[in-house]
């Protein structure tokens, strides 16, 4: 396991960062690394330059104010996990990545920016209608979550973007919940859905929910929201929007050797139907 | 005798070093001008070698050398040999590095070595090494692999298969069977597994061109052997020229008793290029070439009267071998596994085959508890569909067929001769230590709120502590299976104590001391157990089969005990008694006059004075040190009760293991502590098999599970709480009474859940599923049962 050759420097700001990759053919940016690392040492990823974020105080840290909570890029899994600023179902999802190990050195930025459809977060995101802050050598700008991610892998960054901060809106009358169903290997999602409601006039309002793990890229569930919003919330009108994530999650239905397709297809529904429940007790 | 520290948790005297850092692995060794190898492995399943273009790696700065197949064959090397030879056996040629013309049988086979100055230019060579290959079609099914018109591997050996093994007349039990009142029929496989030791395999050598002596440090469980079979078979450095060290070892699990071919190739290359080199697996390649476990396809009946005792069994079995034999291969699925196959029972009529098959796949052999656990897992799934059958009580119906306490020594009608148990008073104890009949209760409940609760049982028995000598011969074995031992008292009075069995995690370095404080009343620190270095240690046969205790131990006692006999018999000289008239004082140290403490000699004043030799009886050599090899004269029969709880996620099929109770039977215990961990970190295996891992090729012969991100092993925050227990039945034939206890959970737990599992759906009608229980196989089930 020992990777090819590479150059690596540390860069002491966002702007060296940025300067270095897009003057660089094949730089990669180095954060958590535990995507990236692994990816090395199998010789998946054989970049020449090794740009690491990982001394950029800057990008590090949760803080809130306005109604909103802006998330570092450089925070980690496990600081998300044990967060009471963000919206539970971000510190949730968190708290289910990998192993202490991943979460303790895992990023956020790192993790969007990797985009890998069995990640929890970008689910988690989408559903929670993030705004992920960018820097590059034309400036700064903010791409909504449903944006971002654009397939397999593959995110809407330019070339020598850097993912500075991601921003939700703080959770204040809404509940929110993440159910996952686990690949016994990997720890990833063969399936996850995150939701978050609240609750007015005793109907559902403000519904949100995403899906990830089964597709190529983490999808929003239009039509569950659709089939709920306005809805009372119960077993029956949660168990009837949930069974409409079938066509939330379409055609493109992953499957491997622990998760065939077909029954990530199937049990959808039930997961969907956990999650919206979490979330309503959590609103109530 | 007073027993002072055996039967005590005394604490790892080894932990210290090993939780600070400070073990010493073989990675860990760095030597001067050393170089480092990397193998370029097939890509392919099956395919013959056209030819190999090493030009642009052998150009590359830092790359030293690069070798094939041809090279080592030329020098003299031979082919791995394999240590188990049954009648009829085909041993399939396997050269330690695959030569030009000849072909890669499996995905990881090695094609060529690179030695380099660094292991990043050594991997970046073997990048740049090209081969040509001609790809052939592959096999990958144990059973398919037989049939006519399927790909065959070795020219020499029709129809892939290397031979054919059964015990026992098989129209006598096929009329036992039809005579019958019921007969329980099943078909199972019991999936390929990949050991995946915490350390990966290692190999370091270094040449002395001056004294033409090889040193070899290796991953290995059983040292001795290997360097037997190094000089034997494939190296050639003759034994007294050729030192094997395995130093701490981080787990085997069988995986590092065989030979393998990097530690043929280390050496070669070390004298070749006269500079000390390392080879390190990358875990992908331990995936790709560590033996593999299990692997079985199997058809078994199993007769009952109408009374519901037992009549006869009869099982029939495909036993995948990989496309080679690997050291021991033929030993698993044969002796270790037909001559299991009564269980606790008494079965009057057993037949057992195995057709034993090569593919292209990476080779099966031993992986802990080695043919015993295939075994357990026939004959308890029949056991509890026939108690199902019966509309019996699990453990009721296991009581009804037990082989009784006064029956032992018991004769098994395949070829055990069990030592000793008592099966009722284990159930007993099982049953009130998972408060059974509240269990069941509560499943009950769960079951009329529509939950899929299931309580498994299994009742296991192990052969562990291989073996006698001559029945090992008899069986095909090519070497023996006593233990050596050394107890060193040293001039001073401190002791070292030199044993042949190997420890990789056990605790040997305490068990070992607390037995021989115990027999010599000398204090833990003032003992050091040493292991694992051919120099330092008389021939050993290492660790495996749970036999460190039972045949390791009992050799640690015969040598104490005859340093117990010569410090009588110097003390009765220099006390001027005799010297039936001395206690040995084991809380004192030292001997005395019987009624007259104050006549005493200290274990300081013997030891020394067995140096000194001034003052010894007339022909007695001076000294204090004995050796002692023990042949074990049966192996011992620990046996097992384990009851587990599990719960099926309806909409999922995810299993989750709620509660698990294991009482275990390994008779004296000298570590409680050291047992547990067996016995515990083995459930884990165990449940692992259940619910989770599969060595998985396709049909092209590729490893699909061939990283952790798809091989699912166990993990801590699945694992429920395991509450044990003992009863304790000694074993009447080692001078310890001990059994052995380091394969018995995961023997139990893979049963004990499959069982957990299958009552859970039985109300659904499912009567059999194969392991592992993903998720989706469960929720599968579920959906066509509907």
């Amino acid at each position: 396991m020992y990777p090819s050759k590479f150059d690596y420097v540390r860069a002491q700001s966002v702007e060296e960062a940025v300067e270095r990759t897009s003057s660089h053919s094949n730089a990669k940016l180095l954060a958590g690394g535990h995507s990236l690392i692994p990816a090395l040492k199998l010789r998946l990823a054989q970049p020449d330059l090794l740009v690491d974020l990982g001394r950029i105080a800057a990008l590090k840290g949760i803080s809130r104010h306005n109604g909103t909570v802006s998330v570092g890029a450089l925070t980690t899994h496990a600081t998300c996990a044990a967060s009471d600023d963000l919206p539970k179902v971000w510190s949730e999802a968190a708290g289910l990545i990998g192993d202490p190990q991943v979460r303790n050195r895992g990023t956020v930025g790192g993790n969007i920016a990797h985009a890998d459809p069995a990640s929890d977060l970008p689910t988690v995101l989408i559903a929670l209608g993030a705004q992920i802050h960018v820097q590059g050598t034309a400036g700064s700008r903010a791409i909504p979550a449903d944006e971002f991610f654009v397939d397999l892998f593959t995110t809407s960054l330019e070339e020598g973007e850097i993912i500075t901060r991601v921003e939700v809106p703080a959770e204040s009358n809404q509940g929110s919940a993440y159910t996952k169903v686990f690949n016994p290997a990997s720890r990833y999602a063969i399936l996850g859905v995150a939701a978050q409601v609240a609750i007015a006039g005793g109907v559902c309002r403000q519904l949100r929910v995403a899906a990830g793990g089964s597709t190529p890229k983490a999808i929003r569930a239009h039509h569950v929201e659709a089939a709920l919003q306005g809805q009372p919330l119960n077993d029956t009108t949660i168990q009837h929007a949930a069974a409409a994530i079938a066509e939330d999650l379409g055609e493109e239905v992953i499957g491997d050797m622990y998760a065939s397709a077909a029954y990530r297809r199937s049990i959808a529904a039930q997961i969907a139907a956990r999650a919206l429940s979490a979330a309503a007790a959590r609103a109530r | 005798m007073t027993q002072a520290l055996v039967g005590t948790s005394v604490k790892r005297k080894e932990d210290p070093r090993f939780i600070q850092g400070r073990g010493k692995y073989v990675a860990n060794l760095q030597l001067p001008e050393m170089a480092y190898i990397a193998v370029k492995r097939s890509p392919y399943a099956h395919a013959r070698i056209e030819a190999i273009d090493t030009r642009a790696a052998e150009a590359m700065a830092g790359v030293l050398a690069i070798f094939t197949g041809q090279e080592l064959i030329d020098s003299g090397v031979g082919k791995l040999p394999c240590g188990w030879v049954v009648p009829g056996c085909k041993v399939p040629t396997r050269w330690p590095v695959v030569p030009v013309g000849d072909k890669v049988r499996h995905v990881g086979d090695s094609v060529a070595v690179v030695v380099a100055t660094s292991p990043y230019i050594a991997e970046d060579a073997v990048e740049a090494i090209e081969v040509s290959y001609t790809p052939f079609a592959a096999v990958t099914d144990a059973k398919r692999a037989m049939q006519p018109g399927q790909p065959v591997l070795h020219d020499d050996i029709p129809n892939n298969l290397s031979y054919t093994w059964a015990l026992g007349d098989r129209p006598t039990i096929e009329q036992a069977l039809s005579a019958s009142a019921h007969v329980i029929k099943l078909d199972l496989t019991n999936q390929r597994l990949i050991p995946n030791a915490m350390e990966p395999r290692a190999a370091v050598a270094q040449w002395n061109a001056a004294t033409e002596e090889m040193t070899l440090w290796t991953t290995s469980q059983n040292p001795h052997p290997i360097r037997l079979l190094l000089s034997a078979f494939t190296l050639g450095i003759p034994e007294h020229k050729l030192r094997v060290i395995s130093p701490d070892v981080g787990g085997g699990f069988g995986s590092k008793i065989f030979h393998y071919p990097e530690e043929i190739i280390t050496p070669w290359v070390a004298r070749k290029i006269n500079r000390p080199v390392k080879w390190v697996a990358s875990r992908s390649e331990s995936f790709v070439t560590d033996s593999h476990g299990r692997d079985h396809v199997t058809h078994a009946e199993l007769g009952l009267d109408a009374e519901g005792h037992i009549t006869a069994l009869l099982v029939e079995t495909w036993a995948d071998h990989g496309a080679y034999l690997s050291t021991f291969a033929p030993l698993i699925p044969t002796a270790f596994y037909h001559c299991l196959l009564s269980g606790l029972y008494k079965i009057p009529l057993i037949y057992g085959i195995t057709y034993a098959t090569l593919t292209n796949t990476v080779p099966v052999d031993a992986y802990r508890g080695a043919g015993r656990p295939e075994a357990a897992y026939v004959v308890e799934r029949l056991i509890d569909l026939a108690a199902r059958k019966l509309d019996l009580d699990p453990i009721a119906f296991r009581r009804h067929n037990f082989i009784q306490p006064e029956e032992f020594p018991y004769q098994t009608p395949v070829a055990m001769l069990y030592d000793s148990g008592d099966y009722n008073r284990l159930f007993d104890k099982a049953q009130e230590l998972s408060s059974y009949s509240e269990l069941v209760a509560a499943r009950e409940a769960a079951r009329a709120q529509g939950r899929l609760v299931g309580i498994g049982v299994s009742g296991c028995i192990e052969a562990s502590g291989p073996a006698p000598s001559k029945v090992a011969g008899a069986l095909g074995s090519a070497v023996g299976f006593w233990e050596s031992s050394i107890v060193r008292v040293h001039p001073s009075g401190k002791v070292s104590v030199l044993t042949g069995s190997h420890t990789h995690g056990q605790g040997h370095e305490t068990a070992f001391a607390q037995i021989v404080a115990d027999q010599l009343g000398v204090p833990m620190e003032d003992i050091e157990v040493i292991h694992g270095d051919t120099a330092a240690i008389p021939f050993g046969m290492g660790t495996y089969g749970s036999r460190s205790m039972a045949v390791g131990g009992s050799a640690i006692v015969k040598s104490a005990e005859k340093v117990r006999k010569k410090m009588l018999k110097i003390a009765a000289h220099q006390l001027e008694a005799a010297e039936e008239d001395l206690t040995y004082d084991f809380n004192g140290g030292g001997v005395y006059v019987k009624g007259s403490p104050s006549q005493k000699k200290s274990f300081f004043d013997l030891s020394l004075g067995a140096y000194t030799a001034h003052n010894l009886p007339d022909g007695l050599e001076p000294g204090l040190e004995e050796q002692a090899f023990y042949d074990p004269a049966n192996f011992t029969f620990p046996n097992s009760a384990h009851i587990c709880q599990v719960e099926i996620d309806r909409a999922t099929g995810e299993v989750s293991v709620q509660k698990y109770y294991a009482v275990d039977d390994v008779g004296n215990v000298i570590n409680p502590m050291l047992v547990d961990g067996q016995i515990v970190g083995g459930i884990a295996q165990g449940i692992g098999q259940a619910l989770w891992e599969y060595g998985a090729y396709d049909e092209s012969g590729q490893l699909l599970s061939g990283t952790f991100m798809d091989y699912a092993m166990p993990r801590a925050d699945v694992m429920p709480a395991i509450h044990t227990a003992r009863t304790v039945t000694p074993s009447p034939h080692n001078p310890l009474g001990v059994k052995g206890a380091g394969e018995m959970g995961t023997i139990a737990a893979t049963v004990a859940v499959a069982h957990a599992v299958m009552d859970a759906l039985a109300p659904l009608g499912i009567r059999h599923l194969d392991m592992p229980f993903t998720a989706e196989k469960v929720w599968s089930a579920i959906q066509e049962a509907a």
